[in-house]
């Protein structure tokens, strides 16, 4: 999909994929969490590596707090308890619902809410502001903000809206046919 | 130390969609010459030369295709594997293409060796069909073939539905012996002697010479086969290359 | 260390309760093939009582087979799946936790029942204890076997069919075996040999399948 690609992602810095639909941003993230493996190449992670894709990896059967309490057991715990996380993103009281009676805004909370509830060092977003008002996008920038100064790395791809950090990140722009790093 | 060199290099060549189809069609047609006349000997043996059986009088003659197709058909398994585990490990395309060739054409023999056997066993017990332990290893052997065609031809991407298709391969490989050993027993347990289409007559070995050249016709056939088959597919997925109009080019030129 | 394997497992489980009706749909299949078969070849005891074995394999395959489309499809439509990867688990772990359950859940209720299915079929009494035996080793083949099949055809379109033909070649030494050993259990022969390969296959299976499903896995997430 695209070659010649080379970079170096150190803690606390942000990469910004960005490029039009198609230009392999998902590919990419995809590539960085271990799930595709290059062709050619190699990836060098010594970190836990949290993924939050288009779709969120949350299962519509069961409440709020199972799938958090789940994603805790999987990933590994952090001192963010699911009620504690489900209140940060603004879902607070949502602990019992079921995840199927959640409209996307709110499924996409519970996506940012499953990052928070347990301890990994970076974060691989995919659009992340999808589906997203104004107020939740600024919840997404608070916690990224969050995580950075932690010691945490954001790697994330949009096509809309910009984060609003503060600092600046690392760009990354995927063209058509191939990427030029800045 | 240079010969290592040189096979390294050809391998590597080989691997080159270009190379591998102007090979493939330059050596497929020695290998259809080489089945025609292979087959011719082995056919005038077999109908002329050989005597008729004491028993079964001429209607045994059929044994020289269904013997030979049956011994392909585990033959061409066999190479399907190595060149699945081969795709696997190295990732080779044209390797993946090849493996995936082998498919319909060991599909093919197998469906020969069921259909001879049903014409044997006509004549001899009055069925189209009877349950012995090389005929229903064969049937259970056309569903591992038809399965690994069915799951190449499922997928949109030929390359992922060819590695997809190779695991299945090799889990069927070791599954085929097992296969055949219960169905062996199976047999066993379910009368009290073997049911056996060549019957209780043992091989003359007059029979052999025309059995054997039997034997490496078909093998001739499967490989001509089995050559043109990869080349093709080759060449549809790759319909959009540069390198395919250039080959074509050289071909009508 | 086995804290995602227990996760796995539980929501596996609580996810199999929560979908109820689904989840039973296996041994509703079992029993409808049992109830069919005398209403298809007479009700005379002998006739069942020799054909039993086979019918009752027959029948547990057939409705294993049922269970396998939800094995993976869920978890890699919602995105669920890629998350294996991730984990710090080796996905063999988890590829044996996920057949388990599945195990759990459609296996385990046929070999509970099996008991009732003999007796409408008037199986030998002397063979019933090997029938249980033989379907305790042979559901979890079926499992196993399945769950590859499942993980081959997973990004296709055709699942169903193809995973019927996928497993069927796959399973027949399983069928020869658990069926043999029943019917000679039936005879008052002791069936240990036939158990005893039954037990073989379901060793080789417990090793090699899971890494075969793993690779498979990850090429159709690819």
């Amino acid at each position: 999909m695209f070659d010649d690609i080379s970079l170096r992602l150190d803690a606390g810095r942000l990469l910004l994929i960005l490029g039009p639909n198609g230009s392999g941003k998902t590919t990419l993230l995809r590539c960085l969490a271990g799930v595709i493996r290059p062709i050619k190449g190699e990836l060098t992670c010594a970190e836990r590596r949290a993924f939050l894709g288009h779709r969120t990896g949350l299962k519509a059967a069961l409440s709020c707090r199972e799938n958090l309490g789940f994603i805790q057991s999987f990933h590994g715990r952090s001192r963010v308890r699911p009620d504690q996380a489900l209140a940060r993103v603004g879902l607070a009281g949502f602990g019992l619902r079921l995840a199927s009676t959640l409209s996307a805004g709110q499924t996409r909370r519970l996506g940012l809410a499953s990052l928070l509830v347990s301890e990994r060092r970076i974060w691989l977003l995919d659009e992340p502001y999808a589906s997203l008002d104004d107020e939740g996008g600024a919840l997404v920038d608070a916690l990224i903000v969050d995580h950075l100064e932690g010691g945490g790395t954001v790697a994330l791809s949009t096509h809309q809206r910009m984060p609003d950090i503060g600092a600046e990140p690392i760009r990354l722009h995927l063209c058509a046919n191939r990427p030029e790093n800045h | 130390m240079s010969a290592f060199h040189t096979l390294k290099v050809g391998f590597h060549r080989l691997g080159s969609p270009p190379n591998f189809y102007r090979l493939c069609t330059r050596l497929a047609p020695w290998f259809w010459a080489g089945f025609v006349i292979t087959a011719a000997i082995g056919l005038y043996q077999a109908l002329y030369v050989v005597p008729p059986d004491y028993q079964q009088s001429d209607s045994y003659r059929i044994l020289f295709i269904h013997v030979p197709s049956a011994w392909q058909a585990l033959a061409g398994y066999a190479i399907m594997a190595v060149l699945a585990a081969i795709a696997l490990i190295w990732r080779i395309r044209t390797t993946e293409i090849l493996a995936m060739a082998c498919a319909p054409v060991g599909a093919a023999f197998t469906l020969i060796c069921l259909a001879t056997g049903a014409i044997w066993g006509k004549p001899m017990w009055g069925t189209w069909w009877v349950w012995d332990a090389r005929l229903t290893s064969m049937l259970v052997l056309l569903f591992i073939y038809l399965g690994i065609m069915g799951l190449y031809a499922a997928f949109e991407d030929r390359r992922k539905g060819a590695r997809v298709a190779c695991i299945l391969v090799l889990v069927g490989v070791v599954n085929i012996p097992i296969i055949q050993f219960s169905v062996e027993w199976w047999t066993t347990l379910h009368q009290g002697s073997t049911i056996n289409l060549f019957g209780e007559s043992t091989m003359d070995p007059s029979m052999m010479p025309p059995l054997i050249w039997m034997t490496i016709a078909v093998k001739l056939m499967f490989t001509a086969v089995m050559i043109q088959r990869a080349s093709l597919d080759l060449i549809d997925q790759d319909r959009r290359k540069r390198w395919v109009e250039d080959v074509i080019g050289e071909q009508n030129a | 260390m086995f804290g995602p394997l227990w996760a796995l497992l539980s929501q596996d489980l609580r996810l199999a309760i929560r979908h109820g009706g689904e989840s039973l749909m296996p041994l509703m299949f079992l029993f409808s093939v049992i109830i069919l078969v005398p209403l298809g070849v007479g009700p005379g005891p002998n006739l069942l009582s020799a054909i039993a074995p086979g019918m009752i394999w027959v029948a547990a395959l057939l409705s294993s087979l049922l269970a396998l489309e939800r094995l993976f499809r869920p978890d890699f439509e919602d995105g669920s799946l890629e998350q294996w990867w991730l984990g710090h688990l080796p996905v063999y772990g988890l590829v044996v936790v996920r057949l388990f359950s599945h195990w759990l859940i459609t296996g385990l209720p046929i070999i509970l029942f099996a008991p009732i299915a003999a007796e409408m079929l008037f199986l030998h009494p002397d063979a019933l204890g090997t029938l249980m035996i033989s379907l305790m080793l042979g559901t979890p083949i079926l499992s196993l076997v399945g769950g590859l099949a499942a993980a081959l055809t997973l990004s296709t379109n055709r699942g169903s069919v193809l995973l019927s033909i996928l497993v069927f070649p796959l399973i027949v030494p399983v069928l020869v075996f658990a069926t043999g050993a029943v019917s000679v259990a039936a005879e008052g022969i002791s069936p240990q040999t036939h158990l005893g390969l039954l037990a073989a296959m379901l060793v080789l299976a417990l090793t090699l399948v899971p890494l075969a499903v793993a690779s498979a896995l990850r090429l159709n997430i690819e």
